[in-house]
């Protein structure tokens, strides 16, 4: 009786839609972190797209290549998906630390170079990769049998592992940035460069392990849909994700917690349309009108966020974007 | 190895390092097409036949390369002013809805003159990309909002109002008379009178498109180096602090680029299918990444609107071979990586316009007090 009532609330919409908008906003909760990373410690990352493309390309292949059993694989798989967004953040890294490039001219060129036109492209192809679904895929887990408890627990308990590793590395990084002596460096080191420098801090060192674990987090983030949301490849499958990634992370004002809070919000706005189309709901409402809504809501929330921040500069670290040369201080 | 800045850049490094950074990017390539065992040589003897040597591959090439000079001017337009426009491809769709809109609506009320239809054509789309390009541009000068990210979203938006026009309604644009047009969604084809004129140069022909680029790229020049408005706009750029104190209306100069950026690529959009596609083609539009392939363009001319010109044949020559080679044995995607080497690359040289390399260790470092070095 219990499980019968249970099940009727369960099957209701906002459940459904707050089950679902962890599931698609695990990915944006993944390539934000990496972003946040990125950024704290000074180094602005637009090439999170393609970072995330060639993540889910190089995931998804290691499940079809290296199929030694679900788990194992879909481990394995994770690893690959990180390896290779953390290589395409290397030559992030390598052409604004070391070189001094625009930051913003060298992250589009990653995503151009990585992304749906690009290398995510080619190695889909040339590893001929697309029309087969997933050899293994990340499945709900069913926590302590409480997958069907009313309300929390299709929300909280009937996720698959990849939201409880996003969990994990939310509570990792708020500790590792708020309360160690290494996350304090970092943040000197993306607030005021000199500072840290003058107190012997390696400013280079800092800001490529950040960009790099950046992008590996931005490969975990791509891998979630070709191993999980979709689950196969596609070329362009993250349609946009990381840029909702960027602009999630000043939304979030640089702070992990709340990454958590607007990668959920904006899941809930990319499964709206589904649900709506399965409910068979306001079908005289053009489809692209709801596929629109994430991409309009960014703009909606970064205006609402901008116009008040600007003022105070909420988070931004001090020194983003900026290439820190010691001769020119 | 260490970095010395440059008191003064020389003129010919402006010119060699994007030269050079090409031939390096096709380097890199070489390395990418060995890693994923293809021939390299052969590749790119392909490549270049199907861009530039084999029978009509010019004619196509410039006609590859129109929307791609247009969108590089557009970027080019706005980064100058470090107003980092990325929403051209949207801007592109826009051009491209309200050119083939007005050619299809003169074509109704019966106008049969070509030019009538290019000038309306050309302003429609003008109007149109400006009035996309605007809506980050107000954001940015009210709101301080991020242009980079809205007007990347608004081309995700645009993608979709092209889908809604063709497919998923009975709109305007949409043709649904034609056979074909009701078993498959298609868009409505323009009048005979109103597709573009091209000229023929021996075995060559330039579409108009491509002549009108030559002009937008002659007036922003002139406009951007010549006037007063080009001065502020470079003020702006170098410091927008200093810009402020002169007195300068930065909101206004904000939105007025912005517009200049979108209105260029409405043009592209207009072009494009005055010259050669003719009707709205959602997926066709949304797979050629004019409007990203322009911000390449652009960089790898160094913003100015003279260069965007031919580093703009170049990549359309490459986009036009990828488009006619595409298939098992020459893998899609290999054109935009390219693109991307090529502008790291360019982006890698920039350190060499401005900053000296020097090998070896620092002089000063003997001056030292000998205890100061344990």
């Amino acid at each position: 009786m219990t499980s019968l009532v249970a099940s009727g609330v369960n099957d209701s919409f906002v459940v459904l839609i707050l089950g679902s908008a962890v599931l698609y906003g695990t990915p944006l909760l993944f390539a934000a972190l990496g972003e946040l990373l990125a950024e704290r410690s000074g180094v602005l990352n637009l090439g999170v797209e393609g970072m995330m493309l060639v993540g889910a390309v190089m995931g998804f292949w290691a499940v079809q290549t290296l199929d030694v059993g679900g788990s194992v694989s879909l481990a394995a798989a994770l690893v690959v998906a990180a390896v290779a967004g953390g290589l395409m953040a290397l030559i992030h890294a390598f052409l604004v630390i070391t070189l001094r490039a625009n930051q913003i001219v060298s992250g589009l060129a990653l995503t151009i170079f990585a992304g749906a036109a690009g290398l995510s492209s080619y190695l889909g192809n040339d590893l001929d990769l697309s029309g087969e679904p997933a050899k293994h895929s990340f499945a709900p887990l069913d926590v302590l049998g409480l997958g069907d408890v009313p309300v929390v627990g299709p929300i909280v308990f009937d996720q698959s592992a990849l939201v409880y590793l996003s969990w994990a590395c939310v509570l990792a990084i708020a500790l590792y940035l708020g309360r160690t002596r290494p996350g304090l460096n970092v943040r000197a080191v993306g607030e005021s460069p000199a500072t840290a420098d003058a107190m012997g801090i390696g400013v280079t060192l800092h800001r490529y392990l950040h960009t790099v674990a950046g992008g590996a987090l931005a490969g975990i983030g791509g891998a979630c849909f070709s191993l999980q949301i979709t689950p196969q490849w596609v070329s362009g499958l993250t349609g946009g994700a990381g840029w909702i990634a960027v602009a999630l992370v000043i939304f979030a004002f640089w702070r992990p917690d709340l990454c958590l809070v607007g990668a959920y919000l904006f899941g809930a706005f990319s499964a709206l349309p589904l649900l709506l189309q399965a409910r068979g709901w306001l079908t005289g409402v053009p489809a692209e009108v709801f596929i629109a809504l994430p991409y309009v809501m960014t703009i909606v929330v970064l205006v609402a966020v901008s116009s008040g921040a600007a003022k105070r500069r909420l988070g931004a670290p001090a020194a983003l974007g900026i290439p820190y040369v010691r001769e020119e201080r | 190895m260490r970095f010395e800045r440059r008191l003064v850049q020389p003129r010919w490094l402006s010119v060699a390092v994007p030269i050079g950074s090409v031939v390096v990017a096709f380097g890199l390539m070489a390395i990418v097409l060995l890693a994923t065992s293809h021939d390299p040589i052969a590749t790119y003897r392909r490549l270049f036949d199907a861009a530039f040597f084999a029978n009509g591959a010019l004619t196509s090439t410039l006609v590859f390369c129109t929307p791609i000079v247009f969108t590089g001017l557009a970027a080019a337009a706005a980064f100058r002013m470090q107003l980092y426009n990325i929403g051209g491809e949207g801007q592109f769709y826009w051009g491209a809805i309200a050119g083939v809109g007005i050619a299809l609506y003169l074509g109704d009320q019966g106008v049969e003159s070509t030019p009538v239809f290019v000038v309306a054509m050309v302003v429609a789309g003008m109007l149109a990309g400006a009035a996309w390009a605007a809506i980050p541009g107000i954001l940015r000068a009210f709101f301080k909002t991020n242009e980079i990210i809205t007007s990347l979203m608004l081309n995700y938006v645009a993608g979709l109002v092209l889908t809604y026009l063709i497919i998923d309604s009975k709109s305007y644009w949409r043709d649904l008379e034609s056979f074909e047009g009701q078993t498959f969604p298609l868009g409505k084809s323009i009048p005979e009178e109103a597709k573009w004129p091209s000229w023929s140069l021996g075995s060559v022909l330039v579409p108009l498109g491509f002549g009108l680029a030559i002009v937008v790229a002659v007036v922003l020049w002139f406009v951007y180096s010549r006037t007063r408005f080009g001065f502020e706009l470079q003020v702006i750029g170098d410091s927008q602090q200093t810009a402020r104190f002169a007195g300068m209306r930065l909101r206004r100069k904000i939105i007025a680029v912005m517009g200049i950026s979108g209105a260029i690529a409405g043009i592209g959009g207009a072009s494009y299918e005055g010259d050669f596609a003719y009707q709205i083609d959602p997926t066709g539009l949304q797979s050629s990444f004019f409007g990203y392939t322009g911000i390449v363009v652009a960089a790898l001319a160094r913003y100015n609107p003279i260069a965007v010109v031919p580093v703009g044949f170049l990549l359309g020559g490459l986009q036009n071979a990828g488009y006619t080679l595409q298939g098992a044995d020459f893998p899609s995607g290999l054109v935009g990586v390219m693109q991307g080497l090529i502008l790291f690359c360019a982006l890698g040289g920039e350190v060499l316009v401005r900053y000296r390399l020097r090998f070896g260790r620092r002089v000063v470092r003997a001056e030292r007090p000998a205890e100061a070095t344990p």
